[in-house]
């Protein structure tokens, strides 16, 4: 029997000919990642195990990102915490204040993680890495520490879904419509447990950005990870870029697949995810009556220069609608300085929108917009559970970047005009 | 090992941001996190939650952030055991690191009702409704993550595999 791109990753990493689903194996780690939310944790799992030598300090990546620059003192402690451990075990992909971006917009810009690698992550959408052709999955503080130690993991090989992309996207959809309408069609246990096997002649219309954003929610829909095979898009953008010689895996032709789905590009349409989760998806058309307090766009899911771009594209020369925060958050320092340079954040400022340095900040609630009760927020993040950006009683609409930056300058859910 | 107590039931997709929201996470106090267990949707919880307890729920327990706190705070809480229909992944291989005892159960889950007497048995998978004295089958963990469980979690596990 073949395998899957996924599956043969695994078994290369796992020194073996062939894996299948089901089979528990041990695997060699490329890259193994943590915040400033999951390392202290790991960090005192390790240190409680006995442990006082990372197995390679080259393969280890902290990323100061979810609370910083630091929100308050205990958030600080917890940077410093992190601080300490990457600055004794001279861990070289140490990312703090003034280097940092958001970990999953940052690593593959940096060139950290690359085509063939097995990741892991402490921070569930590890996921996104799969559209550089890796096998990369979320994983908690304590298999984080065990991979610091001993750079290898247990996984339990999954069983494949195949999306086969065909045609194209319409000008005012992205990735993001992409991933919400797959979510919207599988629920949000649709992939448990599974691998997302992106694939068919759609794939070559889709840009990284959008590639890194539907593998950003493959966590969404339940799935250990989402993955594109390698093309010459992916080759270009690791060029130049990536520090480790990239490893091209193709599914075999007769790998097995549960379940095969079918997806025109074509015929996706702005998509908003309503709350409290993020199968509620309808399209952004039909809910011209929701009224919107706040609008966020940034995040690991939509921070990249493309989002920047789209937001910009519509923002620029208009207004926010009265009485509507705009936030938007480049995902890197990198992405925050060509929005400088091109231009992009005096336009924001222009129409009324607030530009902040890289952070996760109100996408998990931390800080930096949070919600009171009964405000709405549409946000290009990537989840809309009860209380997720603030009170309770507030709620959050997941949008791509170009719906939420025309909802902006309405007041209510809008799609971007084609 | 088995635990006993009284059932909290929850309904499907329990995400980790109300088992334990984002808000808190700037301390990784076990203890400190725990007072906020469940606290969004159920703020009753922590108040009368005790030792034993037993939480039933959906499919897809433990949806959302990859956070160990969550499954650490439920444990921490005092909880015995989670029941559910199905668990979300991560969820499922932070509880087996932290030992915190799971158990898939759509039976179970569904027959069991809130407030319930029940016990648990984990080397057998045995749950019992004492209240309305009916039996379910959990499926049992393979012998792999077995033995990490009986070891007392991942890293404990990995010290005793240097150690032979």
């Amino acid at each position: 029997m073949g395998m899957t791109m996924t599956q043969k990753i695994l078994a290369a990493h796992a020194g073996l000919d062939t894996v299948e689903p089901g089979q528990l194996i041990n695997a060699r780690l490329d890259i193994v990642l943590g915040n400033d939310i999951t390392t202290p944790v790991a960090i005192n799992e390790f240190k409680k195990a006995g442990f006082d030598q990372v197995f390679d300090k080259d393969r280890i990546a902290i990323v100061l990102d979810h609370f910083v620059p630091n929100k308050d003192i205990k958030a600080a402690e917890q940077s410093r915490a992190c601080r300490e451990f990457a600055c004794s075990h001279c861990v070289s992909h140490f990312y703090d204040v003034g280097k940092m971006g958001i970990e999953h917009a940052l690593l593959p810009e940096q060139g950290v993680v690359t085509a063939g690698d097995c990741i892991i992550g402490a921070d569930s959408h590890t996921c996104t890495y799969g559209a550089l052709g890796a096998f990369s999955t979320g994983v908690g503080s304590t298999d984080m520490a065990a991979g610091m130690a001993t750079g290898m993991a247990w996984f339990k090989v999954p069983a494949a879904i195949k999306f086969n992309l065909t045609g194209s996207l319409a000008p005012n959809c992205s990735g993001k419509d992409v991933i919400l309408s797959i979510i919207g069609q599988i629920g949000v246990d649709g992939a448990l447990y599974r691998s997302m096997e992106f694939t068919g002649p759609g794939v070559a219309a889709l840009s990284m950005d959008d590639r890194l954003c539907i593998c950003n929610m493959a966590i969404e829909a339940g799935a250990k990870n989402g993955i594109f095979p390698v093309d010459e898009k992916t080759i270009a953008y690791m060029a130049g870029r990536v520090k480790r010689e990239p490893v091209i895996y193709e599914a075999d032709p007769d790998a097995e697949y549960e379940q095969i789905i079918d997806i025109d590009l074509s015929a996706i349409v702005p998509t908003v995810a309503c709350p409290h989760l993020p199968e509620n998806t309808k399209p952004a058309a039909s809910l011209s009556d929701i009224r919107i307090d706040q609008v966020v766009i940034g995040s690991c899911t939509n921070g990249r220069m493309e989002d920047m771009e789209a937001a910009c594209r519509i923002l620029a020369g208009n207004h926010v609608a009265d009485g509507v925060r705009c936030i938007i958050i480049p995902a890197t320092m990198a992405i925050y300085r060509e929005c400088i340079e091109r231009g992009y954040v005096t336009a924001f400022i222009d129409a009324g929108a607030v530009v902040s340095t890289p952070t996760c900040g109100p996408c998990l609630g931390g800080y930096m917009g949070i919600l009171a009760a009964g405000e709405r927020c549409i946000a290009t993040t990537n989840r809309n559970f009860v209380g997720r950006m603030g009170h309770v009683d507030s709620e959050v609409y997941l949008a791509s970047p170009a719906t939420a930056a025309a909802s902006a300058l309405v007041g209510y859910i809008k799609p971007a005009e084609v | 090992m088995n635990t006993h107590g009284k059932t909290f039931k929850y309904a499907d997709n329990v995400d980790t941001d109300v088992i334990i929201p984002a808000r808190y996470l700037n301390t990784s106090d076990a203890q400190e996190l725990s007072r906020h267990c469940m606290e969004d949707i159920d703020a009753e919880f922590v108040k009368k939650v005790a030792p034993g307890d037993v939480i039933v729920a959906g499919w897809n327990f433990g949806c959302g952030s990859s956070r160990e706190h969550a499954p650490l705070v439920i444990k921490t809480c005092g909880t015995g055991c989670v029941i559910a229909k199905s668990f979300a992944r991560i969820f499922y291989r932070n509880a087996i690191n932290i030992g915190l005892p799971i158990l898939e159960c759509p039976e179970a889950a569904d027959a069991i009702a809130a407030g319930d007497e029940v016990s648990v048995d984990f080397d057998t998978g045995v749950i019992t409704d004492i209240t309305t004295e009916k039996n379910f089958q959990a499926q049992p963990f393979p012998e792999f993550i077995q033995n990490i469980i009986r070891a007392g979690g991942l890293l404990a596990s990995l010290k005793e595999g240097a150690a032979k």
